[in-house]
């Protein structure tokens, strides 16, 4: 049932169940590269419900996953005397959580980065997320969910949320996986992959993570990203460097370290490394 | 039991609100999180903590609380109800997990050991482990997102035997310690929330598009307000002497402070504020700005930040000729309630740790002087001194006693 690439631990799929079986929004945090996205698309995949995705910018306005009113084709469209201008629900629009709400089976709804988006935003979905409801001023009706959808919420830390927001919602932070959560990830994407390189990557890679004063810590994107090359080369494990102490930049480390400062960075250490070594 | 639970994580200061506390409740109601003390932990801290550098605050009232308290726990194992094994239905099984229930003896003898399971349970707590079969073959085990949600088996076939709580794992994230790099962008972020105060007039687009609209197409010209960043911030550090320790640190607030604000303005004093203030450290002596100056150049809405450890004689503050450096004629207080008098909004953030507040006399006059408008230097601090910076100080007279 469940698609065999994305793993998910113990404890945040008991927060998925519960925030299913008190219908709450859910809040997932965690480091970039852990899976916070996927995890909606994961949900709505295994319970087999449609996903609605609301991708939040720093332009976005809570009212756009509501409705809108498309005020200029209506202004353009009385210049030409367009029938359809006398009723202003054809200039209605639905957001999100309109076809959410109105679905006839129990959706997921992800609202992905919800910290992009200006400081208020938040707080102008509250009532619509507690209650889900809202009402269409435009043309006084009020949309009620039939079923209330699963909510996952994103967020990235950019902003801190408003406290009202936090008390609806139920908060789980994903944790950096662990070497053996890691090495099951792996394995669900490549499968083939050898182990004795995998090994000897996953030391790289943890190690990497190690390093103080990375500018940008490599997640799990990059390294599976990283692992691809290294099997598409299929290089041999002991290519990255069988010493316990790294004393060279690990393979096409290009995927793993993403900027230059930090390339410059690892470089100095693994020097002074050297030097030491002497 | 549970009330008292909730108290325990008021009194540690964790925000938990009663709208929450229902919300466990009812989850309980509905058996979530039952059973076992590891999915109430998880599902607590679900419920209850909305942010993740406050979860090891709640690991440690947890444990406290809980330690020796497991054996609540456990009794309920006895109450499931019978339903809840026949809810297990055979035919949910796909034939792979069918093959694996015969490999086990049969659906009886995994019924019977099932039953065997749960008499363990009752007895010896941590065996997480050992709960309800084997990862994905006990239908009332793993169920992965049951739609019900009611999940009995715990951790099915990954063990855990270590309570979560006791790991603390989210140490690093705690937001009462100091300062990091990593922590000044979370606490820049509070600085954030000041600086979209401000207001200005501006054509606004969209709504004139609309009002013309709704008006049958003749103009309706809209303005609005904008965002905009109008905060000012007079930062006035605390160099030398004792302060060097915490150099590093204020330097790093500075730089970091520098990027948020368009009007900030910085100086550096010497343990304590006086009649002179210098704008760069290594021309402290012959390139300085009086107070009265400073007062005169900045507008009242300047938002003054003061960050110094406080940590002097107590003489420094309140007499004169106290200074370390010159000769003062009058007493550091004075021109601290001078400064306070015109930039009401004023905060210190002391990177001395709290405990030694109450014991070092100085930080007690300065705390009293600032009205305790002083705040640890560390994430918890900035965002509590930011809080009290939209309110401003209490007026207070200039001719009480130290006054010359």
């Amino acid at each position: 049932m469940s698609t065999p690439d994305y793993i998910i631990t113990d404890e945040l799929q008991q927060a998925v169940d519960a925030a299913l079986a008190l219908e709450r929004p859910l809040l997932i945090k965690g480091e970039p590269g852990t899976g916070k996205t996927q995890l909606a698309i994961e949900v709505a995949d295994r319970l087999d419900a449609p996903l609605f995705q609301w991708h939040v910018k720093s332009t976005t306005r809570a009212h756009q996953g509501l409705y809108e009113y498309d005020a200029v084709s209506r202004l353009r469209d009385s210049q030409l005397g367009d029938e359809r201008v006398k009723d202003i629900g054809n200039y209605i629009l639905h957001g999100v959580l309109w076809d959410a709400f109105t679905s006839d089976q129990r959706a997921v709804v992800l609202i992905d980065e919800i910290d992009k988006a200006d400081i208020e935003f938040p707080n102008d979905l509250l009532q619509e997320l507690d209650r889900m409801s809202f009402n269409v001023y435009e043309t006084r009706e009020t949309i009620t969910a039939k079923l209330r959808p699963l909510v996952i919420i994103t967020s990235n830390n950019e902003k801190e949320l408003p406290d009202a927001f936090l008390r609806r919602c139920f908060f789980h932070y994903i944790e950096f996986p662990d070497k053996e959560t890691m090495g099951n990830i792996v394995n669900a994407h490549y499968p083939t992959v050898k182990q004795d390189l995998l090994k000897s990557a996953m030391d790289v890679f943890f190690d990497l993570r190690e390093v103080p004063g990375l500018k940008k810590k490599p997640s799990t994107s990059e390294l599976l990203d990283w692992l691809k090359l290294l099997i598409a080369d299929d290089l041999p494990a002991d290519a990255l460097g069988s010493d316990e102490l790294r004393t060279v930049l690990p393979k096409m480390h290009g995927a793993l370290l993403k900027n230059e400062q930090d390339v410059h960075l690892f470089e100095r250490l693994i020097f002074l490394h050297k030097q030491r070594q002497r | 039991m549970l009330l008292d639970f909730f108290q325990h994580l008021r009194k540690a200061g964790l925000p938990v609100s009663t709208t929450e506390h229902l919300v466990l409740l009812e989850g309980l109601s509905k058996d979530v999180g039952v059973l076992d003390l590891n999915r109430f932990y998880l599902f607590s801290r679900l419920c209850l903590i909305k942010d993740e550098s406050l979860y090891d605050r709640f690991d440690q009232v947890f444990k406290d609380y809980w330690a020796g308290r497991e054996a609540a726990f456990d009794l309920n194992i006895d109450n499931i109800p019978d339903d809840w094994l026949k809810l297990a239905n055979k035919d949910a099984l796909t034939e792979e997990q069918k093959a694996m229930v015969e490999a086990m003896g049969g659906w009886d003898k995994l019924m019977e050991t099932l039953a065997k399971r749960l008499e363990e349970q009752t007895e010896e707590h941590h065996g997480g482990s050992k709960w309800i079969g084997t990862r994905g073959t006990s239908p009332f085990g793993h169920g992965g997102f049951n739609p019900e949600g009611v999940r009995i088996g715990g951790p099915g076939g990954q063990g855990r035997a270590v309570k979560v709580w006791e790991q603390r794992k989210y140490k690093d994230l705690d937001g009462t310690r100091e300062l990091g790099t990593r922590d000044f962008k979370i606490a820049l972020r509070s600085l954030r929330k000041l600086t979209r105060d401000g207001r200005q007039d501006s054509l606004d687009l969209d709504g004139t598009i609309r009002a013309t609209a709704q008006n049958a197409g003749m103009l309706d010209i809209k303005m609005r307000a904008e965002r905009r960043n109008t905060v000012n911030v007079l930062l006035l550090l605390d160099v030398g002497g004792s302060m060097d320790y915490h150099t590093a640190l204020c330097e790093q607030l500075f730089s970091a402070a520098r990027t948020e604000f368009k009007h900030l303005e910085h100086f550096y004093f010497h343990n304590f504020i006086y009649e002179k203030v210098w704008r760069a450290n290594n021309r402290r002596h012959n390139d300085t700005v009086s107070v009265p100056e400073l007062i005169r150049t900045y507008a009242k809405n300047y938002r003054v930040i003061f960050v110094g450890d406080a940590t002097m004689s107590p003489y420094e503050v309140i007499a004169e000729g106290g200074s370390v450096e010159h000769w003062n004629k009058e007493p550091g207080a004075v021109w601290m309630q001078r400064m306070q008098q015109h930039f009401a909004h004023c905060v210190w953030l002391n990177p001395e740790k709290n405990d030694y507040w109450d014991t070092t006399p100085s930080i007690r006059i300065i705390r009293q002087l600032m009205q305790d408008r002083m705040f640890t230097l560390s994430v918890n601090g900035i965002q509590d001194a930011i809080d009290t910076l939209k309110t401003p100080i209490s007026p207070i007279q200039l001719n009480n006693g130290a006054d010359t």
